[in-house]
Formats: structure tokens, sequence, C-alpha cells
């Protein structure tokens, strides 16, 4: 029998937000073990939470941005289980009202698009981290009380790599979107998933597993390919699945029974009497509004219509606001925006990188690649020139411009001047002339490639080919 | 004598320079040293911190910085479950053995502000848990009238303290009579504000939905005086109501012509106490001698307040509980893994009747009893608040025993619960309803002599009004002038 895969995902993200949730302590990672703690985070008796508004605002925002409703009332509610790591053993999240609800996330998957329900996204704490030595544990409560947003999806992903696309996409909304960097070497992301299998073209679903514990994204796809072989193993050899929660294990890459269903904690959720309900204005959700940016997939599909670009280069512009934003910048002006395009990606962001470097910290001003392309494209400059030439300008911020002029760059078009190097290349190569007298005409570039060395690259390449064409007839 | 004095007589000595604070609060730790070995009111006491305390009030006045500042020097002492910087916090429990607050509570920042002299940690029911004072882990407190009595609960040390001289003034806090009952039970005058006028912040909380915090004095314009101290809003307490510090001075003054009281058909019980009865009968004639109106009114769902109380006080405090677990402060028994610790520690740590509560909340609360409990407490709860603001939309307060007798014997009711719960029974529902109430003293028993209480209720922001009624009362007998005989 055929098998389908059914999957929903609670994903957690630390929200990008100065302080924490209910207190003025940083919301920052790497600092020494409690070093941002406080009263209100330590949950020390007598303290009370306060919160953040930006932290309403991002999960708000999100909720825009996810095409979800916001309620016109949401509220927080204690969720009671005793952890080491939780200082209040229960933790404050939003249990029956979040703060938004009912959106969908569409994006690219298995060559085709797909959109993915999203049932709610909630706002609440984080809580400390537990360290396990010899003889002892400590807790690091730096991370208690960090703003994380749980987004949770419908049942609609039905392969791990639909699950790894869904995942990415989501991760470039909510950076771009400033609702969080989804560093996952910091924690910033974590997931659960839910997964069952059914019969293929059944309606009904199958018993439910949610794994937990995985810290990558190709975590989760592992986890999943593992998960849905074992469930398809176990229902084929005639067993019956147990709705369980199991722990994904990194290195051993398999997934192990945590509790049972019967073994489920209750959690007692019942409201927070320490937080009012929360119901945004009209004007508050205006300014949330006025947030939200183009998501990216929107984004892509408008460059390549805008300035026809290919689906590549407008998905790595798209996928990277910076550089998006430094290439829109310019592109109306472009005269062929795809070459633009090209290079912002191919050498502007590969010396970024090559340097790391910020955009924002880049010398030139964006109008000067408009004037390297012009260059080029008038025939002032060879293209091989001009990599050299934006070299520069990327080293010394000086306009390309000086720098063809001070270091003498201007292309070569004077036949006279080009003729005694033509000569010169063809006289040093006689084996290759006879090559391509014989037919080989890949040969020619050979000779136009020792002219051009013989310039310095200066010559004008389109001229040298047809003056050797000429020669060589 | 000084510590006899009302606030505001001192305050005028002090301004008169007839006294330091120096010296009044001498006077309060000789009379502790005199009494207090008896009545265990204090569980601890900072002398060098007071007198440093009141050496700096005594510099501020001497820099002239006295003006509008009433409670300058004045010493008043703090419930164990208010955290000051640097000093003991605990809830009159063993689980916090040892913890020492890194912070002020919002209302100690205000004291020490207005530069009073906030000393002492006095006694209560572990965690405000009780309504006889009986529940602290570290033994009971006397009641000044009679020792073998108790003081009420679950601030029985601040009525205590207050009654027997030790100090001018005690803050205390009020869940559900927390600080009326001992008020009345020792004959000093107990106010619980509307919730939300007094900042949470820095109170330990048992039931967040209906603590407050509030003061013990020996005169009503003195209860003004510190609730104005100690009000208005604070950006720390999400439940602060956006109201600016009330000033509750200028509203005593005056009879009580035009002023409608009302008398709940439904607080006529029987189990009151004849004694009680009567005073509060002469009382309410009194009271209309003095001007007032008096109407009968209903608060139909009154019988429901003592279930819905300890279904919601009861699931909070579960949950306000958890963090006691031995990890990050307090006392802490090891076990083998976390569950054993816990359960070592918290077993050691909380008395039975916080252990009782704990249970009882997390039950209420539990999958598939929650609708069932928790929710239909929170809309009975819904009710019992619309039966007040229907009566106060007929009178301005509502005048009621605070108590339905007055001080038992310490022992009588600790081996039931019930008995002790419906000590409560009048002064439950003003904290269900986020209303203000104020007792203050109405009489006295005959065999043996004990005061009596009498419980005025205003709508939520009405302490004016309390206050108005309350003096006007207050003038007019002098039932709070009387001292208890401990000597």
């Amino acid at each position: 029998m055929e098998y389908e895969v059914v999957i929903g995902l609670e994903t957690h993200v630390q929200l990008r937000t100065r302080s924490k949730m209910w207190c003025g302590c940083a919301n920052e990672f790497g600092a020494p073990p409690n070093a941002n703690v406080c009263p209100v985070c330590l949950g020390l008796p007598g303290v009370l939470p306060v919160a953040n508004e930006e932290a309403l605002r991002l999960t708000v925002l999100t909720g825009f941005l996810l095409h979800c409703a916001v309620p016109e009332l949401a509220k927080f509610d204690r969720k009671n289980y005793f952890y080491p790591d939780m200082p209040k053993n229960y933790q404050i999240t939003q249990y029956d009202r979040p703060s938004t609800a009912n959106g969908w996330v569409e994006f690219e998957t298995g060559g085709g698009r797909a959109r993915v329900r999203i049932a709610r996204a909630h706002l609440e704490e984080d809580v400390g981290k537990n360290f396990h030595y010899d003889r002892y544990s400590g807790v690091d409560f730096n991370r208690a009380g960090v703003p994380l947003l749980e987004i949770v999806t419908e049942p609609d992903l039905r392969s791990a790599e639909m699950v790894y696309d869904y995942l990415n996409a989501l991760k470039d909304i909510l950076r771009q979107g400033g609702i969080s960097d989804c560093d996952m070497e910091k924690g910033m992301v974590r997931c659960d998933v839910n997964v069952s299998i059914r019969p293929a073209g059944a309606s009904e679903l199958g018993r439910k597993v949610e794994i937990k514990n995985m810290n990558s994204f190709s975590g989760v796809r592992k986890a999943l390919e593992y998960e849905y072989a074992r469930q398809v193993e176990v229902l084929c050899g005639g067993g019956q699945l147990a709705q369980e929660t199991r722990r994904w294990d990194d290195a051993a890459e398999i997934t192990e029974s945590m509790r049972t269903k019967e073994q489920a904690h209750d959690y007692r959720y019942f409201p927070e009497p320490d937080l009012m309900p929360f119901a945004p204005t009209d004007a508050w959700l205006g300014e949330v509004q006025a947030r939200v940016i183009e998501l990216p997939l929107a984004r892509k599909e408008r460059l390549m219509r805008q300035y026809g670009l290919p689906a590549a280069d407008a998905e790595t512009l798209a996928g990277d606001a910076a550089l998006g934003a430094f290439f829109e910048g310019i592109a109306p002006r472009a005269k062929q925006p795809r070459i633009l395009a090209n290079w912002v990606i191919n050498n502007l962001r590969a010396r970024l990188a090559e340097t790391s470097t910020s955009i924002q910290a880049v010398k030139f001003p964006p109008a000067a690649m408009l004037e390297l392309l012009e260059l080029v494209d008038t025939g002032r400059i060879s293209g091989r020139i001009a990599q050299e030439v934006f070299a520069e300008m990327f080293a010394t911020g000086d306009a390309p411009e000086h720098i063809v002029a001070r270091k003498g760059l201007v292309q070569v078009s004077d036949a006279a001047a080009l003729e005694p190097l033509c000569d010169a290349a063809i006289a040093a190569h006689p084996r290759t002339v006879a090559d391509y007298r014989a037919g080989k005409t890949a040969a020619l570039n050979f000779l136009k490639g020792q002219v051009m060395k013989l310039s310095h690259g200066k010559a004008n390449p389109n001229l040298v080919g047809e003056m050797l064409q000429r020669k060589l007839q | 004598m000084w510590n006899t004095l009302t606030i505001s007589d001192l305050a005028a000595r002090l301004g008169r320079r007839e006294v330091s604070a120096r010296e009044a609060l001498q006077a309060c730790l000789d009379r502790i040293d005199q009494v207090d070995g008896r009545l265990h009111a204090f569980l601890s006491l900072d002398r060098a911190d007071a007198l440093a305390q009141a050496d700096e009030a005594d510099a501020r006045r001497a820099r002239g910085e006295s003006a509008d500042q009433p409670l300058l020097g004045i010493p008043i002492a703090l419930k164990d479950i208010l955290a000051v910087r640097g000093q003991p916090l605990g809830c009159a429990s063993k689980i916090l053995h040892g913890f020492i607050s890194p912070y002020d509570a919002t209302v100690v920042e205000k004291l020490k502000a207005a530069g009073a002299v906030v000393f002492g940690r006095v006694n209560m029911d572990e965690f405000a848990m009780g309504s006889s004072t009986e529940n602290s882990a570290f033994g009971r407190t006397g009641n000044p009238w009679d020792l073998d009595r108790i003081p009420g609960g679950s601030s029985g040390g601040s009525a205590a303290a207050v009654a027997a001289d030790e100090c001018l003034a005690a803050l205390g806090s009020d869940t559900g009579g927390s600080i009326r009952q001992p008020a009345a039970l020792c004959g000093c005058v107990g106010l619980k504000p509307t919730y939300g006028l007094v900042s949470r912040y820095g109170l330990v909380a048992f039931a967040s939905s209906l603590d407050q915090i509030g003061p013990f004095t020996r005169s009503v314009r003195d209860a003004a005086l510190v609730l104005h101290a100690i009000s208005g809003h604070d950006p720390r307490d999400s439940t602060s109501l956006p109201e600016p510090a009330i000033d509750c001075a200028a509203a005593i003054h005056g009879d009580l012509r035009g002023i409608k009281l009302g008398l709940p058909r439904e607080y006529r019980i029987e189990g009151i106490d004849p004694e009680v009865k009567s005073a509060v009968d002469a009382a309410v004639r009194q009271l209309e001698s003095l001007g007032a109106e008096i109407l009968e009114v209903s608060l139909p769902h009154t019988q429901y307040a003592v279930a819905t109380y300890y279904i919601i006080a009861t699931a909070e405090a579960s949950a306000n509980l958890a963090r006691y677990d031995g990890v990050r402060y307090g006392l802490r028994i090891d076990g083998d893994d976390p569950i054993e610790m816990y359960a070592r520690t918290r077993g050691a740590g909380f008395g039975p009747e916080v252990k009782r509560r704990i249970i009882l909340g997390t039950y209420v609360l539990s999958s598939g009893y929650y609708d069932a409990y928790y929710l239909r407490a929170q809309k009975v709860r819904t009710l019992i608040r619309q039966d007040f603001l229907r009566a106060f939309e007929q009178v301005d307060a509502l005048v009621t025993p605070t108590t339905p007798t007055a001080a038992f014997r310490a022992g009588e009711k600790v081996d039931n619960p019930l008995q002790m719960y419906l000590c409560d029974i009048f002064t439950i529902p003003c904290n269900l309803a986020g209303i203000c109430g104020l007792s203050l003293p109405c009489g006295f028993t005959r065999e043996p002599r004990l005061p009596i209480g009498l419980q005025i209720l205003g709508p939520p922001m009405g302490e004016r009004t309390l206050f108005k009624v309350a003096h006007a009362y207050e003038q007019a007998t002098s039932w709070h002038r009387q001292k208890p005989p401990i000597q």
C-alpha cells in the first residue's frame, strides 16, 4: 500500500526586540550566564510582568505578513508545568485568544507553488537553558523571558522536502520583515513537527506523532524522512502506531519515544491575572501596517516582470533585502537592468562576501555602478577592464571615470594602434594560425586573447576579432 | 509615649520639633521590647536600619524638606509579604528560608520617598492564607486584647502591632478580608483599596486578581494619609489603574446629610454573634443620626461568594506558588532528580493550609474540571460584581459587620478549615468585585472585652465616600481611642 504523509509544524521564533518580554533586560545572545537577568525574569517573589509593546507589534506584523486576521482582543494565559529552566514554573503564553490567526504562506516547492495555512501565531516567553555537569546542573536565565513567537500551521504539508522549503520561505519572510534574525545557530528558530501517515487518497488522518528536538532545518527534513519510513514500516508490518511524542536524536539520526498520550501533561491553562487583555486600536494597527514589507516571493515575481530578470537572479535579489534594495535603487535608470543585476550579484555581492563588508559600508555611491556600465556600453572600456575598475571602485570609492583616466584604461579602438599587435600575435603562433585556417574557428579566441594581453587588456575585443579574421582570410 | 499617638498627632509634634523621628522610633522599639515577647507580632526587626532611616528623616526635616510630607519620620511596620531591598522576605513560610529581597516593592519605594521609617517584618498566615495568623510557620501572634485569642488574619501581625502601639501604622494585604478582618478583631482601622489603586509590584502574590495592599492605622484620617502615599498608577503593575495617588483627607469633613447607605439584606445571616449584631445595629443608628439615609439593598449572589472565592483564589495561588521549587532561592532539599527535589522541598517548605490550597487550585484547573469550577466561578464573580454595581446605583456605600464574631480562641478552628473560611464571609465579596472596603471599631463584646468591626464598602474608586462616612462615625464615637490591656 502507498502511504501519504501529513505534517503540521509549530515553529518558535525569537523576536527581534531590544528588551525581553516582561522586563527591561537585554534580549541578547552570547552574554555570560545570568548576565541579563533581573527580579522579573528570574521570577522572584512579588514581581509582575509588563508586556513589551514592540513584541506585540512584531506579532501582529507577522500576522499581516502571513495574511492572518488580527482579532479585536488578545489575552495571555498561564501554562503550568515544572521544569528547572522555568523561573515561575508556568509559562506566559496565549492559549485561546492569540494575537493573530487564520492565514497562509505561499512558497515555491517541487518546481511549483504551494500554500500552507497558518492556524495561529501567538506570543509567549522563552525559558532558560539547563547545563549539566558531573555532579550538578546549572541554569542560565539570560534567555528566560525573551519574546517568542509560535507559528502553527494546519496539517497541510505533504513531504519532508516541502517542510524544508516552507521553513526557508518562512525564515526569509520573518528576517526581511524585521521580525526575527532567525539565526539557527543561536537557537532563534526551533520547531516541533506533527506527523502522521495515511493510505494515499484517504481523507481521515492517521495517529499523530509529535517530534521534538530538531535544531536545524535539515534536521527537520531528516527526522521527517526517518519518521515516515518508520511509520510505514510499522503499518506494513501489521503494527499499530501510538499517539506519542518522540525525540529526534541528531547524532544517531533516529526518533525515539519520549511520552505517550497517557503521559501527556495537563498544563492547566488559565487567564494570566497579572496582564490585561490587549485590544489594539485602529491607530495602533495602522502603525504596524505601515511596517509591512513586500514578501520575498512577490518581490521575485515583480523583479522578473519589471526588469526582465531571470528567475535565479530575481530570487537572489528578493532573498537578500539589502542587495535587492541596492539594485532597485538604481535599476530604473539602468539601460539593461539584467546586466546590472548580473553585476550586483556576481561582482558586488561576491566582493561583499569576500571582504565581509555590509552593503551599508560600500564606499562608492550606487549610481557609480551605472557609470561603470555606461563606460562599457559606450565602448570606452572593455568588460574585462570594467572588472578591474570595479575592484578599484570597491577598494577606494573612487568614481569609475577617474579610475579609467588615472590608470589609462581607456579602450584602444584605434586600428593603427591595434594592427601591429595583431601582426605580432599571428607571427608568434604559426600553429594556431594553421589550426584556424584548417577550420578550427575556436583558435581565433586564443589569438584574440594574445592581443588583449599585449594591449594590457585595453584593446577593443570586437575590433581585434574583426581585424584578426580579416588578416587570416 | 510617642508610639501611642496617631500619625496626625505625631506628625504635628515632629513638625513642632517636640520630638525627633529617632525618639519616636525608639518609643516604638521600647514598646516592642516590652510586649512583643508575649504578643509576637514581629518576625524580625533590623533596628540599625530603622534608626538610620529615622536619622535620615530628622536630617531631611532639618534641611527643610518637610513640606507636604505628613509621613516624614513616621514608623510604619510591614507585613512579611512586601519586598524591601536588603531585608528578609519570608511570607511567614519555611520555603523562603534565607531569602533577602534585592528590590523594593513600589509601596515601599513610595513610603521611603515620603520619609516614613519602614521597619520590621510582621507576622501573617503563611503566604496570606488564613484568617487567624495561626498558619505562620513561625508561631502565632496574640490578640492584644486577649493574648489567648487570635488577632485575625492573614495580616494578624500588622493589626496586632498597630493595636498594641508597637508602630504608628502598618501595611498588610487583603485577598479576601486579610486587612479588614484582623483590623476588626484587634480594634483598628483597616482599608482594602479598590483593586488596582495600589501597585502590587513587590507584594508576593497569593491570588493576583484579588490581592491588594492597604494600611492599618489607629484613626480614619491616618489611613487616608497612608493611602495617599502608597496609591497611584505604577507602570510596573499592568493591573494598576491609570489614576494618580488619591487624597481622601479633603473628603474628611462634615456630617452625612445627603449620603445614602445600604444594608445588604443577604448579610443578615444566622450565626452572627448577637453582640456583634447589636453593635453594628447601633452603629447604623448612629450613622442615621449623623444625617445618612439608610436603605435596604440586595446583593443576590452573596451566598456563592465564599465558594467562588476558594476556587479563584486557590487556582491563582496554585500557579503563583509554583516558583518555590528550590531551584533558585529559598529552601532546597536535594533529591536524585528535579521531581524529587521539588517534592521534598515543597513537602517540607509549605505548611498544611498552603498545601491544601495548592491542591484545591490544581484540581479546579485540571483538564475536565476547568469548565465546571474555574470558568463557572469566573461567571459567578461577574454576577457578584454586578450585584455591587447595581447596589451602588442606589446608595453611596454599604454598611455591614466586618466579621460574624469577635476574636476566637487560638486553636479553636485550626482543625476545621471550613469554619475558618466562614470568618471572611462578609469581606470576601468585596475582593471578588474589586471594590473598596474599610473596617473601623464600632464597639466591644462585654465578657471578655473584644473589639467589634464595622465594615463600609464603596464602589470602585469610592474611597472618598468611605473615608467621609468612616470619619464622621469615628468622630461621633470613642471606640478608636480605647487601648488594649497588654502592658
